[in-house]
């Protein structure tokens, strides 16, 4: 059950865009968002949804994975969509009952902001998806590492990110395993009312947080024992070079951002209202 | 009176990249009062089985009978039978939590609903029942050792009153030492209230020191399942699925190979030594 959880969990394959530079994947990804938001027309959304399915076809994992991913902002999508369907008063009136309008301006926002929350997240999940955590904070690193300049702790900052996310799995693990043991000895966590069931976590929490400090400990006493002293003078096993197809990815993701500015904000084609 | 097994298969995150088939058809009965040990390499399924006994785990397909009722029927009340098949997980002193041994072993009863007095009788019977000091019962459990932390995890079980305990693993981590004391310990119970013990391990020594029947385990498969001699019989087999029996059984085959005239059935020491005795006297 807590394992089901498919946001930011990393999706094993081999593809063109699994080999990719994490720097490029990270990069790429930002410029997908921006491209959702300096544009907002039909044709605009249609070379996005090129662009996304491209990716998602070339990175192997199943479309099903990336719909999963997209289930816990429904209630938000659901929010964005009415608030915007009813309460934007913009061009003729569509439709007109008791006290609710929808105008085409307000459909024509709706419709569209629906499409770029859900580009949204699909952009950035197909990026852990096809990005190990470990990958991701070196990436992170790499492009951050200018701000070392402004004493800002790259290094650190990337490597507890690494462990955060390295704990989550173990973490999630435990808690599995602690609640099995709590109700193998009778512990309930499904009845009772809000305050029964907050009290019910204690024999959970507990023993997680205990297993934490202690996991934690042990993680510090091996990196010492093995001379860790930080990011200076630090080398890597398998530092990150720009390779062929990283600069291929980055040109066609240019490309890809000017042909949807241009076509998204300068070819007036209109289908009905959008 | 029994808990049996029929055509379990259990199979983790199916439909994901994860699939992988835990348990494959697995079926047995266990009478009630039965001292049976599980083996099997890591990753053989030994755990995920002993999860369906409690109905922690629901099988994918197949069915789980205790006392001759299937245990996925509607209405059936898995609270109940928690406490009627105690689980000890595998380092199970990571679920302390209280602020005091006693407390802390109080848990089980009291989530079955009895009263403070009966909860710390139950307690502090479980408590003697594992050999655990009464000067410690008003210690923090997490300022005990290994060891003791151990005693007062199964004790935490024990106090439920159940009918069948399943030990995982329940001397991984302890020295010599400890590891024989729970051994006993778990031999004691058994004798003297007369439970069921299904007891969970991968050292073939410990299991044939105790246990009356041994089931193994094979990448979720029953793989032999029979009396510590019918199964040890196997030694062959055993050795290639990354199991090896007793080591006096091998030094008894040896023995039989040099041309001595011993059974190679013996699985503990003494025993061994019984037979080469009595083949020398003979």
């Amino acid at each position: 059950m807590i394992r089901d959880i498919t946001i930011g969990q990393y999706y094993p394959a081999q593809s063109r865009i699994h080999r990719l530079d994490p720097r490029v994947k990270i990069v790429c990804t930002l410029l997908f968002l921006v491209s959702l938001f300096i544009q907002n027309s039909l044709l605009g959304y249609v070379i996005a949804t090129i662009y996304l399915g491209t990716v998602i076809r070339l990175s192997k994992v199943p479309l099903k994975y990336i719909v999963k991913g997209l289930k816990p902002i429904v209630i938000l999508l659901l929010f964005t969509v009415v608030m915007n369907l009813f309460l934007t008063r913009n061009g003729d009136t569509l439709v007109h009952f008791w006290i609710f309008t929808i105008t085409e301006g307000g459909l024509r926002t709706s419709v569209f902001m629906a499409i770029r929350l859900m580009y949204l997240v699909a952009g950035s999940s197909i990026m852990t998806f096809t990005t190990s955590p470990n990958g991701l904070t070196d990436g992170m690193e790499k492009l951050l590492h200018p701000l070392n300049k402004l004493n800002v702790p790259v290094h650190e900052v990337a490597m507890m990110m690494s462990i955060a996310l390295r704990f989550i799995p173990i973490l999630l693990e435990e808690t599995d395993k602690i609640m099995k043991a709590q109700q193998a000895r009778g512990a309930d966590f499904e009845s009772g009312n809000i305050i029964q069931r907050a009290k019910a976590m204690v024999p959970i929490l507990v023993p997680l947080f205990v297993s934490a400090f202690r996991r934690a400990n042990d993680l510090a006493m091996a990196m010492e024992s093995r001379c860790y002293h930080g990011g200076e003078g630090r080398t890597k096993m398998k530092p990150l070079r720009y390779k062929g197809r990283d600069r291929i990815a980055y040109i066609l993701t240019l490309i890809y951002l000017v042909v949807i500015f241009v076509v998204g904000r300068f070819v007036p084609f209109k289908l009905w209202i959008f | 009176m029994s808990i049996a097994l029929e055509h379990v298969s259990y199979v983790y995150s199916p439909g994901t990249a994860y699939e992988k088939h835990a348990l494959k058809d697995v079926s047995f009965e266990i009478p009630q009062g039965q001292f049976v040990g599980i083996i099997g390499h890591t990753g053989s399924g030994k755990s995920t089985l002993i999860q369906h006994l409690n109905g922690l785990v629901r099988a994918t397909s197949g069915k789980v009978l205790y006392e001759g009722k299937n245990i996925y029927d509607e209405g059936y009340n898995m609270r109940a039978l928690r406490s009627q098949v105690g689980l000890v997980f595998q380092y199970p002193e990571y679920q302390l939590f209280e602020v005091d041994v006693l407390s802390d072993v109080c848990f089980g009863p009291k989530n079955q609903g009895l009263s403070p007095e009966e909860c710390e009788k139950n307690a502090r019977e479980a408590l003697e029942l594992v050999g655990f000091p009464e000067k410690y019962y008003k210690q923090s459990p997490f300022e005990l050792s290994g060891g003791q932390k151990r005693r007062v995890a199964i004790a935490g079980v024990l106090a439920m009153k159940p009918k069948v305990l399943i030990l995982d693993e329940p001397t991984a981590g302890l020295d010599p030492k400890g590891r024989d004391e729970i051994l006993d310990q778990v031999e004691k119970l058994h004798k003297e209230t007369g439970m069921t013990v299904i007891l969970v391990s991968h050292s073939m020594e410990d299991i044939a020191r105790y246990v009356e029947r041994i089931i193994v385990m094979n990448h979720g498969e029953k793989m032999l399942d029979g009396t510590p001699k019918e199964v040890f019989r196997h030694y062959k087999e055993l050795e290639e699925v990354g199991l090896a029996a007793p080591q006096v059984t091998y030094v008894m085959h040896d023995l039989k190979e040099r041309g001595f005239d011993v059974s190679p059935d013996a699985t503990t020491i003494e025993e061994a030594a019984d037979e080469i005795m009595r083949s020398f006297r003979g």
